[in-house]
């Protein structure tokens, strides 16, 4: 019986095998918080991203028409609070900036948004906006700790307010230790953190519109499957039930 | 093998095994077939659209792409118009009721509005584009040519509502699309309603 | 239609028809339903029947995807997204793919490790194996080109990798190289050529592979976790005492494991597709960006432990080629495996303890490997890699000698079977 041991063994490994995987991407980071199920959040996101990201950043994969009908927002609201650049629902969101105004006053062509919420992660998209700090160095004269040199202004300064990094020096090599806020902004810290989650919530969404109706459908094919093994099962037991 | 074979007992859990296999072969198939519908970016290509006429000429024609097809609109002068009661001898379906087009299109007029002809410029012989003939008596087609569309591919005519002479190759009279005037000056092709989506 | 032209018993109607001009009723009988195989197949032995099924799962839902993949640079990132969101159901065809690919190697290496554990390489199956490692090498090439094709940022700088291993031979290395790009770089160019063999090319030599492997397995019968021959003892119907007939018996036995199967695969579709990063890496929602490399490259998991070969030989003598070297005669050595293993016994249930220990340091080892080849490089998986490189070569390379001196036990005459 060694070898059932052992293909025990391999399993049980084989499944540990996700956790080597996230420990790699994200690490430390706390979560964002954010639920996808949450209607009312996700529109409040919606409303955040097309005010304040959607000057600079696109979002070309995302539809109006698809985020209306996901969150449930009507026809008439979509078009009064959420379509500035583009006429009809069925496009897709564009950002008025113009690559080479972006070239020119950033250096860099503004990131789209669409999947961001895939490659780097809801924790750190949280911590990101949470993370812009004054550095008179740099030409926007703010930095961000989980970007560090990010061509990126303060974008949500006049929500958040501005903070200062402070930096202890260890082994000669400054770390970061803690912001301070010196400037308040028009929200609370907690009015804030809700800001910042509801806006991942809405990136999460746009990363993969699908994913709440996925995992509905997936329980039914569970089920589903569930009752097919079953019969399988049997009809295999049945017919071995003669054999010796 | 010295137990007995249950036949009956086989029997039941392969057909409700089957049975069970035959609805998730259906079940499995259906995103598959489904996956050829229109897709999001298909119905956003096709979605109505909206056409400007202040700039139309009385008597002359606008072409705009819908679908990937054209889409004519005439904007018929009053002599025209007079011309669709004398083309009717001319005629194989002049009722259209042999052919495609909304309810407020069975008309004479073909149209909502009889000024504005909106239609579809395929020819409902094989699919050329016809041309347009507005001109009574126009020697490049015949002396007794009442005005419409002449299509170049086999001969087929039409007259200034669209519809299809008798002894033409075609069949039917232009397919008129859904349409509604959104204003005076703008009509939206491809729906019966003013649509925002 | 219902006469036919032979005078024996011949069936009638439609099946009469067909087998007077088509061997059909001969080819069930003898694949089917007078196969006889061995009473005492384990789960172990459904891995077989799982890989065709995952095949097919491939190809259906491969055809479907090509439907509305766009194989130009320009165009197939958002060609993904395309199917991911504008075309009804697409996402779930993706994600059967996606989990397909990674499910194909989990299925065939499960398969692979029972030909390990009980001699199913041995005489005479040994083209059976050398079939079975060439569908192998087929799914590495067919999975590595599949994986350019949605044009992400680790597609790009992974195929960057790879191609540039070629690189590394001396001599004809740039060339070479270049030839398999067809540009100065990846490109638009390589992403197309790529698309053409993992569509067609290399599917159409996988189908003919997987056929010539079970017309081999047929042709000498499977083999069974003891060992033993049961073509040695037959009945007066000249059929294996200790086999039964392949259906109904096996086919309602591989329908439960394959039930158990789609559970978890489709539990993974539906609930955690991409797999915590493993199946569907992070870095690939990102767009293909040649000026800037993902902060940490590896390919996917079913490639790891050859990557962690790769990364554990230092470059010597100005050349990294021995890394290469390395890592294929990892794989080809697995080609050698029925003349390597001089036992004169066929399981390991019948074999000392040294075989054991042996195959279970393999198995560690790989499971470590692929461990090591995920994470970044450092001085502790350095060392670990270099390690159990040497314990999975040492497997391969000492198993002429362990095999021949390792304790055996009596092999039964007839299969150890227990009641189900």
């Amino acid at each position: 019986m060694f070898i059932k041991k052992f293909a025990q063994a391999l399993v049980a490994t084989a499944l540990l095998l996700p956790a080597f995987a996230q420990a790699n991407e994200g690490a430390s980071l706390p979560p964002a918080g954010n639920d996808i199920r949450n209607e009312a959040s996700l529109q409040r996101g919606a409303r955040n991203f097309m005010n304040y990201c959607s000057g600079c950043h696109s979002a070309k994969y995302v539809r109006y028409n698809r985020v209306a009908a996901d969150l449930h927002i009507g026809a008439a609201e979509l078009k009064k609070n959420l379509m500035f650049t583009s006429e009809k629902p069925a496009d897709t969101i564009v950002s008025a900036l113009a690559a080479a105004d972006a070239k020119k006053w950033f250096g860099t062509m503004p990131p789209d948004l669409s999947l961001i919420a895939r490659s780097r992660g809801t924790p750190y998209l949280s911590a990101f906006l949470h993370s812009f700090y004054r550095d008179p160095s740099r030409p926007t004269g703010v930095n961000n700790t989980m970007l560090p040199g990010t061509a990126m202004p303060h974008v949500l300064s006049v929500l958040q307010g501005v903070q200062n990094a402070v930096f202890k020096t260890e082994d000669g090599k400054p770390e970061f230790e803690k912001f301070e806020l010196i400037d308040k902004g028009s929200l609370t810290p907690e009015q804030y953190d809700e800001f910042v989650r509801d806006t991942v919530n809405f990136l999460e969404y746009m990363g993969e519109p699908i994913q709440a109706q996925r995992e509905d459908l997936g329980v039914w094919v569970m089920l589903f499957l569930l009752v097919f093994a079953g019969f399988a099962y049997l009809l295999y037991k049945e017919y071995w039930r003669v054999v010796h | 093998m010295s137990e007995e074979v249950d036949l009956s007992r086989r029997r039941l859990l392969t057909t409700a095994t089957a049975l069970t296999g035959a609805i998730g072969v259906v079940f499995t198939a259906t995103p598959f077939l489904a996956s050829w519908k229109p897709s999001a970016r298909a119905k956003a290509l096709g979605a109505p659209i909206e056409i400007d006429l202040s700039q139309l000429e009385l008597g002359s024609m606008l072409k705009v792409e819908w679908r990937g097809k054209p889409v004519w609109v005439v904007r018929r002068t009053p002599e025209m118009l007079k011309q669709l009661e004398s083309a009717t001898p001319f005629l194989l379906d002049p009722a259209s009721d042999g052919s495609v087009q909304p309810d407020y299109a069975k008309n004479v007029s073909r149209a909502r509005n009889p000024e504005f002809l909106v239609v579809l410029g395929v020819c409902t012989h094989l699919g050329c584009s016809p041309l347009p003939k507005f001109e009574p008596a126009d020697v490049t087609v015949s002396a007794d040519w009442p005005g419409g569309f002449y299509c170049p591919c086999h001969g087929s005519k039409f007259d200034l509502s669209g519809r299809v002479f008798k002894g033409v190759p075609a069949p039917a009279n232009l397919t008129v699309p859904p349409y509604t005037f959104l204003t005076d000056t703008r009509v939206m092709v491809g729906s019966d309603t003013p649509q925002t989506a | 239609m219902g006469n036919d032209h032979h005078t024996t018993s011949q069936a009638s109607g439609l099946w009469g028809w067909i087998n007077a001009r088509f061997p059909l009723d001969k080819m069930l009988k003898e694949h089917v339903t007078e196969y006889y195989a061995p009473k005492n197949f384990n789960y172990w032995y459904v891995f077989g029947v799982l890989s065709l099924v995952v095949l097919v799962i491939q190809l259906v839902s491969g055809i479907f995807l090509t439907m509305n993949y766009k194989p130009a640079a320009a165009d197939a990132f958002a060609s993904v997204e395309y199917i991911m969101r504008d075309v009804e159901w697409g996402w779930l065809i993706r994600y059967m793919h996606s989990t397909g690919a990674s499910a194909f190697f989990i299925v065939v290496y499960l398969h692979m490790f029972r030909a390990l554990m009980y001699g199913s390489y041995r005489a005479p199956r040994e083209l059976l194996w050398i079939f079975g490692m060439l569908i192998y090498l087929c799914l590495m090439a067919e999975a590595f080109m599949g994986y350019l094709l949605p044009w992400g940022n680790m597609s790009y700088w992974g195929a960057q990798v790879i191609v540039s291993l070629f690189g590394t031979i001396p001599v004809i290395g740039d060339s070479l190289s270049e030839w398999i790009k067809g540009d100065y770089f990846i490109s638009d160019i390589t992403l197309n050529r790529f698309f053409a063999l993992h569509v067609i090319a290399i599917p159409l030599i996988l189908v003919f592979l997987v056929v010539a492997h079970i017309l081999a397995l047929h042709e000498v019968g499977s083999n069974n976790p003891d060992g033993v021959e049961i073509k040695k003892h037959k009945n007066a119907d000249g059929h294996p005492l200790d086999g039964i007939p392949f259906h109904p018996y096996m086919t309602v036995k591989d329908l439960w494991g394959i039930s158990v199967f789609l559970l978890i695969y489709c539990g993974i579709i539906f609930f955690a597709p991409t797999f915590g990063g493993l199946f569907l890496e992070s870095p690939n929602f990102d767009p293909a960006n040649p000026m800037q490399t993902p902060p940490h490259i590896a390919p996917v998991w079913y490639f790891t432990p050859f990557y962690a070969m790769l990364r554990a030989v230092p470059s010597f003598a100005g050349t990294q080629v021995w890394g290469v070297l390395v890592m294929f005669g990892a794989i080809a050595l697995l080609f050698f495996l029925p003349w390597l293993d001089k036992s004169p016994v066929k399981s390991i249930r019948y074999k000392g303890p040294i075989t054991k220990i042996a195959l279970a340091l393999f198995a560690v080892s790989f499971v470590v490997l692929a461990y090591c080849g995920m994470k970044p490089p450092s001085p502790t998986l350095l060392l670990t890699s270099r390690i159990f490189t040497a314990v999975y070569f040492a497997f391969f390379l000492l198993m002429p000698w362990y095999s021949r001196i390792d304790a055996v036990k009596p092999v039964p005459e007839r299969v150890t079977y227990h009641v189900h």
